[in-house]
């Protein structure tokens, strides 16, 4: 398997959507290649961080106010 | 997420049962799907948009585009994949506007070869993201995601932040499913690279 197969094959491994068989492929190619390890630790690092972190927060006050202001629209409809 | 309610064999969700109410005029049970999804839509909004006034405006409009064209809602599809569609669309329709008129769509910028392979192979350390203090690393994260192509980072937000299926993804953005799964692939790589110039080990200084 080469480094590109491997890539191809990369987010159904993260998603531990692939068959037992090319598993154990994409895992033989893993003792092999240390780049391929890093691409897939640093991806899956990459997808942790975004998802454990809120970077756009609706503040109370705010959300509130566009609450009012929908539902008051909503009841004019 | 709310429990599942059962009508006789089949299924009904929380959503379902609140949208049939709101068709009969009752803004209470919309209420309820408002403060359900106003977080959410307002996150993907201004991850598309970038521009806080912007979503604020999607949020509103989202919602009541969606009050008012409840009777479309075939209850097929979530009511929040169908809410999603919604802001979606208003928010690439926001992006646009401020770009002066320029065609902005899903597809755009998505030919790029930009990430189809890692270039940057450095290691990040165990917990590359301790390097930097709270704010510091919001503002690392939104620059990063902010350099994508709209078509990528809508995919990512989409499946990666908001957590919908790929299947999901693809209904709400009218895009096939192995095109959903290329430009995930592809912004998570991206992503990935421009991450590393923050994280590699013993490279703190590569945040400047």
């Amino acid at each position: 398997m080469t480094c590109t197969e491997f890539i191809a094959q990369l987010d159904d491994l993260l998603e531990e959507r692939v068959s037992i068989t090319l598993r154990a492929d994409l895992e033989e190619h893993l003792r092999g290649c240390e780049h391929c390890v890093i691409t897939m630790n640093t991806t899956r690092k990459t997808i942790e961080i975004y998802r454990s972190h809120e970077l756009y927060e609706l503040p109370n006050a705010l959300r509130e106010r566009l609450q009012k202001a929908i539902l008051a629209k909503c009841k004019k409809c | 997420m709310p429990d599942i309610q059962t009508q006789g064999t089949e299924e009904v969700h929380p959503d379902v049962l609140l949208v049939n109410r709101a068709r009969e005029g009752d803004v209470q049970a919309f209420e309820k799907l408002v403060k359900q999804y106003d977080r959410q839509v307002f996150r993907i909004a201004q991850h598309i948009t970038q521009n806080r006034e912007d979503a604020e405006d999607v949020v509103q409009d989202a919602f009541l585009k969606a009050y008012e064209k409840l009777d479309q809602f075939q209850g097929n599809s979530k009511f929040y994949t169908w809410l999603v569609r919604i802001a979606v669309n208003e928010s690439l329709m926001r992006l646009r506007k401020r770009r002066t008129g320029r065609m902005v769509s899903i597809d755009e910028d998505v030919e790029t070869d930009e990430g189809s392979m890692p270039r940057d192979l450095a290691d990040w350390g165990p917990d590359p993201e301790m390097q930097y203090g709270q704010s510091e690393l919001a503002d690392i994260l939104r620059k990063t995601i902010q350099g994508l192509p709209p078509g990528f980072r809508t995919v990512f937000v989409l499946r990666d932040v908001e957590g919908l299926s790929t299947e999901e993804t693809a209904e709400t953005l009218g895009l096939s499913v192995p095109a959903v799964k290329s430009r995930l692939l592809r912004a998570r790589l991206q992503l990935r690279e421009r991450l590393s110039r923050y994280f590699r080990k013993n490279k703190r200084d590569g945040a400047k």
